[in-house]
C-alpha cells in the first residue's frame, strides 16, 4: 500500500510472529519511512493539519453528543446545558463550532495549494477526485452540524438549503421530503440530521485513508512538479523531517485556533444563532455560515430563467457544477506541466481565480440585490471560465519555462523557486 | 428566498437601474444609529467582570427588567458560582464553620436571595394532585414573570418580552447595543407619528420611513424630497430606566446611563458565565503553544541541518 520497497526488518521473536500474521508494525513503518520529496514547503503541511482538524472534531463531537439532545423541545437548551453544566463543555462546544471553521480555512488552502502545484494532474487524478469527494463530505457534515443547535440561522439556513432540492425535476419534491422527514424541517428532520452529522466523519475518515492511499502510490508531488528520478537524491523519509514540519506547522495552525477558541469564540458564528429557532420569524438576512458564501454567491447569481431552466434550478445546477467541475480538472488542464512556478500566464489567471473565490465570498454575505447580483455574475462566469476555458486553452497557447532537472536541482538552484506564491518557503 | 430571486432578476436588467434600486433599498430598509461604544470591564483579552458591577446590574434586573423579562438559563446557584455576582471565597464573619460559603449552594447571599425573590416556584403536584407554590432555592432556575409566551403576549401589547439570558450574544455588537438601547431613548422627531404603547427609539432595528406624518410623503408613499427618515425605529418597550429608580447601597451614580452599564455587565456575565475561565485558560494554553512551537521549530532546524 506504502508504494515504495518495504525496509522493515522485524528484530524480535514478537515482531516476527505479528509480521507473518498481520504486518501492521511493517505497514506502519514503511508508512513512516515513506520517501517524501525533500522541496516541499510549508503549503503542503495542509494535509497533516486536516487529518488533525478531523480528529479533533471527532474527538469533541463525541464528547457533545454525550450530553446534546436531539429534539426541537431541547436541542437549544441542552447546548446551553453544555456551555454552563457540564464541565469544560464550553471548551468542548467552542473548539467544535470553530474547529469546523479551521477545517475550512486548511481545506481551501490545501484546495489551492493542488491547484497551483497541478496536484490533480497524472498520475494523481484519483487522490485529487477523492479529495473532492472529502469535501462535498466536509460540506454536508458541517451543514448538518449547524442545524443542531437549533438557532434561527440553524433553522432557516436548513429551511433554505433543503427547500433548493425541490428545484430539481421530478423528483425534486421527494427528495425534499424525505430530506425533512415530514412536510417542513422539524424534529424527523433534527433527528436524522443528527444521525447523519455523527456518520459521516467517520466515511470522511475512511475516504482519507484512501486518499493517502492513492498519493502513496504516485507518490507526493511537490512544488516543482518534477516526478522524483533518484529517491536517495530527491527524498527524505517522512519521518523525522515532515513529521517535525508537520508538526511545527501544526502548532502554528493550533495558535491561530486557540485566539478564536480562548478571545473569540463567537466571531466566526452569527448572532441570529443564540435565538432559538422559530418557524414563525423569519430573520431579517438569511446567511449561511462563511465557508459556504462563495457558493451562497453563486447559486443566488443565476437571476434568469435559461430555456426550460427556471433561475431558481439554475442557480442550483450553477453551485453545484461549481464544485462537480473539480473532478474533471485533470483532464480540463492540458498543459503537461505541473508546477504554476513555470506557468508565467497560467498564474496570472490562477491569482485571478483566488480574488474571485474571496470577492465571491464577500458577495455571497451581501444581499442579493442590485449591483451585487451583476458582480456575483462576473465572477461567476470567471469561476467557471478558468476551468472550462482558461486551463483548456492555456495548455496549448503558453509557453512555459524551463524547468529544472530533477527535485534535487531544483533545491540547490532556489533561484528557480521565484515564482513560490508569497510566503511559500522552500524547505532547505 | 423566490422572492428575493424574482426581484434581482428585475433590477439586474442594467447597470444603471441597479444602482439606483441599490441606494432605494438602502433607504428603505431603514438604519438605526451607530451604537454607543462603552469602556466593558470584561472586554480584552485579560478583561474579566467587575463584581461590584454584576451586583448592581442583578439590582437593575430584578428591580426593573425581571418585571417583563425572564432569565430562564440562569439558576440561583449560578449567581454563586466563582466568576458571578455573588460568590464568596469565604464566608463572612458570624456563618457557622461547617458552611462551604464558595458552595453556591451554601452561600447565604445566594440563598437570601433566591428565598426572597419576587417570583415564586410553581412545583407539584402534590400529593393531592395539586400544584403549588414555594420560594425558590439556589438550584432553582430564576422564575420569569409570565407562566407562558401566550400570557406575556396578552400583559404586552401582543409584543413578546424577550428571554434577557443570551440576549448580549444574540445581538450585533451585543454589549455596545443593549447598552445603547437602555440609555438612548429620546423623543420622536416631529416628522413622524408614534402609536399608542409603542416607543421611538434610534437605536432599534427599524423603519421610520413607515411612521412619517402623512404630509411628509407623497401619493406613493415615499418621503417627499428634502424629509429625512429619522434613524432607528419603533418597539413596545417603554423607557424602563429612570434617574434614581433603582438605589444603590455602594455610591454609584444613579443615573440612566449606569444603570444602563451596569445591567448590561450583568446580562454578559448571564450570556457568557465561563468567559473568565475561557481567558485565563486561553492564556495559559498560548503559552504552552508558544514554547512547544519554539521546541518543534529547534528541533526541526537541527533535524534538517544535515538534510542535503
Amino acid at each position: 500500500m506504502s508504494g515504495h520497497p518495504s525496509t522493515y526488518n522485524p528484530s524480535t521473536g514478537f515482531e516476527k510472529w505479528i509480521d507473518k500474521r498481520l504486518p501492521i508494525i511493517r505497514f506502519g513503518a514503511d508508512f513512516m519511512e515513506f520517501p517524501t520529496p525533500k522541496n516541499l514547503n510549508y503549503w503542503w503541511t495542509f494535509g497533516g493539519i486536516l487529518t488533525v482538524c478531523l480528529v479533533v472534531q471527532i474527538i469533541t463531537g463525541v464528547v457533545l453528543a454525550m450530553h446534546y439532545t436531539p429534539h426541537t423541545d431541547f436541542a437549544f437548551a441542552s447546548v446551553e446545558h453544555i456551555m454552563r453544566d457540564v464541565n469544560y463543555g464550553w471548551l468542548m462546544r467552542y473548539v467544535h463550532a470553530n474547529g469546523a471553521s479551521m477545517f475550512f480555512i486548511a481545506v481551501y488552502i490545501h484546495m489551492f495549494r493542488g491547484l497551483y502545484y497541478g496536484s490533480y494532474k497524472a498520475p494523481r487524478e484519483m487522490s485529487w477526485i477523492l479529495g473532492v469527494v472529502i469535501f462535498l463530505l466536509m460540506m454536508a457534515t458541517a451543514f448538518m452540524g449547524y442545524v443542531l443547535p437549533w438557532g434561527q440561522m440553524s433553522y432557516w439556513g436548513a429551511t433554505v438549503i433543503t427547500n433548493l432540492f425541490s428545484a430539481i425535476p421530478l423528483v425534486g419534491e421527494s427528495i425534499r421530503t424525505l430530506l425533512w422527514g415530514g412536510f417542513s424541517v422539524d424534529n424527523p428532520t433534527l433527528n436524522r440530521f443528527f444521525s447523519l452529522h455523527y456518520l459521516l466523519p467517520f466515511a470522511i475518515f475512511g475516504v482519507v485513508a484512501l486518499h493517502i492511499w492513492a498519493f502513496h502510490t504516485s507518490g507526493n508531488n511537490n512544488p516543482s512538479g518534477v516526478e522524483v528520478k533518484d529517491v536517495k537524491k530527491d527524498t527524505l523519509p517522512f519521518h523525522p523531517y515532515f513529521t517535525v514540519k508537520d508538526g511545527f506547522a501544526i502548532v502554528l495552525f493550533f495558535i491561530v485556533f486557540a485566539l478564536f477558541v480562548f478571545f473569540n469564540p463567537n466571531a466566526l458564528g452569527h448572532a441570529d444563532n443564540y435565538i432559538e429557532a422559530n418557524p414563525l420569524s423569519t430573520p431579517a438576512s438569511i446567511v449561511p455560515e462563511w465557508y459556504f458564501l462563495p457558493f451562497y454567491a453563486i447559486l443566488r447569481a443565476i437571476t434568469f430563467d435559461i430555456g426550460p431552466i427556471s433561475s431558481k434550478l439554475g442557480g442550483v445546477i450553477a453551485m453545484f457544477s461549481s464544485i462537480l467541475v473539480l473532478f474533471v480538472l485533470p483532464w480540463l488542464d492540458t498543459s503537461k506541466v505541473r508546477s504554476m512556478r513555470f506557468r508565467p500566464v497560467a498564474r496570472l489567471w490562477f491569482f485571478l481565480l483566488v480574488i474571485t473565490c474571496l470577492a465571491l465570498g464577500w458577495l455571497g454575505g451581501k444581499p442579493a440585490e442590485g449591483v451585487y447580483v451583476m458582480w456575483a455574475q462576473i465572477f461567476t462566469a470567471y469561476y467557471f471560465g478558468f476551468f472550462l476555458i482558461i486551463l483548456p486553452l492555456l495548455g496549448i497557447m503558453e509557453t512555459p519555462k524551463p524547468m529544472p532537472r530533477s527535485i534535487a536541482d531544483a533545491v540547490l538552484k532556489p533561484k528557480s523557486a521565484d515564482a513560490a506564491p508569497a510566503g511559500a518557503v522552500p524547505a532547505e | 428566498m423566490r422572492k428575493i430571486m424574482i426581484n434581482a432578476r428585475l433590477i439586474a436588467c442594467s447597470l444603471f437601474t441597479a444602482l439606483a434600486a441599490v441606494s432605494a433599498a438602502d433607504a428603505a430598509s431603514g438604519e438605526a444609529k451607530a451604537v454607543k461604544h462603552n469602556h466593558w470591564h470584561f472586554a480584552g483579552p485579560f478583561g474579566t467582570f467587575d463584581q461590584n458591577a454584576l451586583q448592581r446590574g442583578f439590582q437593575v434586573y430584578e428591580t426593573v427588567c425581571s418585571s417583563c423579562h425572564g432569565l430562564e438559563l440562569i439558576s440561583f446557584r449560578n449567581l454563586g458560582d466563582k466568576g458571578g455576582p455573588f460568590y464568596l471565597p469565604s464566608c463572612p464573619a458570624g456563618i457557622p464553620d461547617s458552611v462551604d460559603c464558595a458552595n453556591p449552594n451554601e452561600n447565604p447571599v445566594v440563598k437570601a436571595i433566591a428565598a426572597n425573590y419576587k417570583f415564586q416556584i410553581t412545583d407539584g403536584p402534590d400529593d393531592g394532585g395539586e400544584m403549588f407554590q414555594r420560594p425558590a432555592v439556589p438550584s432553582d432556575r430564576v422564575p420569569g414573570p409570565y407562566a407562558n409566551d401566550q400570557i406575556a403576549r396578552l400583559a404586552n401589547n401582543n409584543a413578546l418580552p424577550p428571554d434577557l439570558s443570551l440576549i448580549t450574544k444574540a445581538r450585533h455588537h451585543g454589549p455596545d447595543y443593549v447598552y445603547s438601547l437602555l440609555s438612548g431613548y429620546e423623543d420622536a422627531p416631529s416628522t413622524v407619528e408614534i402609536a399608542v404603547g409603542q416607543y421611538y427609539n434610534p437605536y432599534f432595528h427599524g423603519d421610520m420611513s413607515q411612521n412619517l406624518k402623512p404630509e411628509y410623503v407623497d401619493e406613493q408613499g415615499h418621503p417627499e424630497d428634502g424629509v429625512e427618515v429619522p434613524l432607528g425605529g419603533v418597539l413596545a418597550m417603554a423607557p424602563p430606566l429612570a434617574d434614581g429608580i433603582v438605589e444603590y447601597t455602594d455610591g454609584s451614580p444613579q443615573t440612566v446611563e449606569q444603570y444602563a452599564a451596569d445591567v448590561t455587565e450583568f446580562l454578559m456575565w448571564a450570556a457568557e458565565p465561563k468567559m473568565e475561565a475561557r481567558k485565563s485558560l486561553g492564556v495559559v494554553a498560548l503559552i504552552y503553544l508558544v514554547i512547544l512551537a519554539g521546541i518543534l521549530y529547534w528541533s526541526y532546524r537541527k533535524i534538517w541541518a544535515d538534510a542535503h
